[in-house]
């Protein structure tokens, strides 16, 4: 006679096996006494479990309205596989924003080369120049951060166990596609240093977003050694900083000017 | 297909289409249900509240991934089961753990069925720590399948699906989850049967 093994004493009392299975496991539990006891001990226990469980915390009717008014105002934005979100005018407003910039910066670097005849008209271009150059400076920190916050998430997230990256790895193909664009207009206007940490940053995005949907922890340590060693994050950090800290006098000056007209 | 069915994959369609408030319905129909397995798993309210809020910011995000032919809940409970794991891994790596009691070392309760309620409320908060140490050392996958199965009297068939793995390891990882259980309960269960 066999006995009962615990996996099927725990299927028997959970009713997880097959029709036939069940039959046999009851006609043995008939004849042994043994495995009886077993099946008691073990339904004993489980009930131990259940009865301690702690008792969950009532929420009344209310309750999934009060769920909505915490997150209504940070629902983000939802993401589409499927090539027809391509299609949705949303989807082509920041492409179209990058286009303009990029649009902008071709026209002022074209008019600064020209042989400038008279101070004020030199005045007028440079003065669109710099609007040009100031407008780039402002998408390409606001580039920059999104990037620097899903460069520190996956850094931050434990590489011990199989982890899906598949959210992560959409933002950054979302991002490298920007970043083409960031980069060719920081050329154009002839920023280098800001070109450079742009094609770094590209780099270490396609390496996120080339991987598999689910990376094991080896896998996951890895890409975090590569974002590491090449020292992107430090760099984005730093042009990050240093274009808010351009953009402070400009946002000072505006404020000001704004204060001015109130009063 | 059920009612409630019915109204999910309306509503799903609506925010696919870019209705926002159309997600209201669908927050406001399974947000108890979702904090309850919140709970189950944490066993913490103010966790199980973090779970709740993120299982639907999740949820709307991913929503353009969401199969029409699928049960909404049972997606909604398998992005809140990852948000509950992810969870407790964080606390994991955060916390020390509670260390199991020892086989050996195990203590046996000094108690009857026969004895009076003061020791009786006794062996109930005990248990209740062995349980709660006994919890602590299942993976968090385990779990989470304990807890649907036992608990939330879920099946194997569901289990598999919110895991999202095969029937086969869903029924492997209830058994491993029950087997640590009672290695670690049992002889105290017994000595006051």
């Amino acid at each position: 006679m066999r006995h009962l093994q615990e996996h099927e004493l725990v299927a028997h009392f959970y009713g997880d096996e097959a029709g036939s299975e069940c039959a046999t496991a009851e006609r043995h539990l008939a004849e042994c006494e043994g495995c009886r006891a077993e099946l008691e001990a073990l339904r004993n226990t489980l009930s131990a479990v259940a009865a301690a469980q702690p008792e969950v915390p009532e929420r009344d009717e209310a309750y999934g309205t009060e769920v909505w008014n915490r997150i209504r105002a940070h629902l983000p934005e939802t993401e589409e596989r499927s090539w027809s979100a391509w299609l949705q005018p949303r989807r082509w407003l920041p492409i179209g924003a990058i286009a303009a910039l990029i649009f902008i910066a071709f026209i002022a670097g074209r008019l600064s080369q020209r042989p400038q005849p008279a101070p004020p008209e030199i005045a007028g271009e440079t003065g669109d120049q710099a609007a040009s150059d100031r407008l780039l400076l402002v998408a390409v920190g606001r580039h920059l951060e999104r990037s620097q916050t899903l460069l520190v998430e996956l850094m931050n997230t434990p590489a011990d166990r199989l982890v899906d990256i598949s959210l992560e790895q959409q933002r950054a193909e979302d991002l490298i596609s920007a970043n083409r664009l960031y980069r060719q207009s920081t050329v154009n206007a002839g920023d280098q240093q800001i070109a450079e940490v742009l094609e770094e940053l590209e780099r270490v995005l396609l390496d996120v977003a080339r991987q598999p949907g689910k990376v094991s922890g080896a896998e996951l340590a890895q890409i975090q050694q590569r974002i590491d060693s090449r020292g992107v994050l430090f760099k984005v950090r730093v042009i990050g900083a240093n274009i808010r800290a351009e953009q402070a006098p400009e946002r000072k000056r505006n404020g000001n000017t704004e204060l001015r007209k109130t009063t | 297909m059920g009612r409630m069915e019915v109204n999910d994959t309306a509503a799903v369609a609506a925010v696919r289409a870019g209705d926002r408030e159309a997600f209201r319905a669908l927050v406001e129909r399974h947000s108890r249900s979702i904090f309850r397995l919140a709970f189950r798993m944490t066993a913490n309210e103010s966790d199980a509240e973090e779970v709740v809020q993120e299982t639907f910011l999740r949820a709307y995000r991913q929503i353009g991934k969401f199969e029409q032919r699928a049960n909404f809940g049972t997606w909604l409970y398998r992005i809140a089961t990852n948000c509950a794991l992810d969870l407790l891994e964080r606390r994991r790596h955060s916390q020390n753990d509670v260390p199991i009691v020892d086989d050996e070392n195990e203590r046996e309760l000094p108690l009857s069925s026969s004895n009076p309620s003061p020791e009786r409320l006794l062996y109930s908060n005990e248990l209740r720590q062995r349980m709660s140490a006994a919890m602590s050392q299942l993976t968090a996958v385990e779990r989470a399948a304990f807890v649907m199965r036992h608990v939330e009297g879920q099946s194997i068939e569901e289990i598999s699906a919110i895991l999202n793995v095969k029937e086969g390891a869903a029924k492997n990882t209830v058994f491993r989850a029950v087997q640590k259980l009672r290695r670690a309960l049992e002889p105290a269960v017994r000595s006051v049967r």
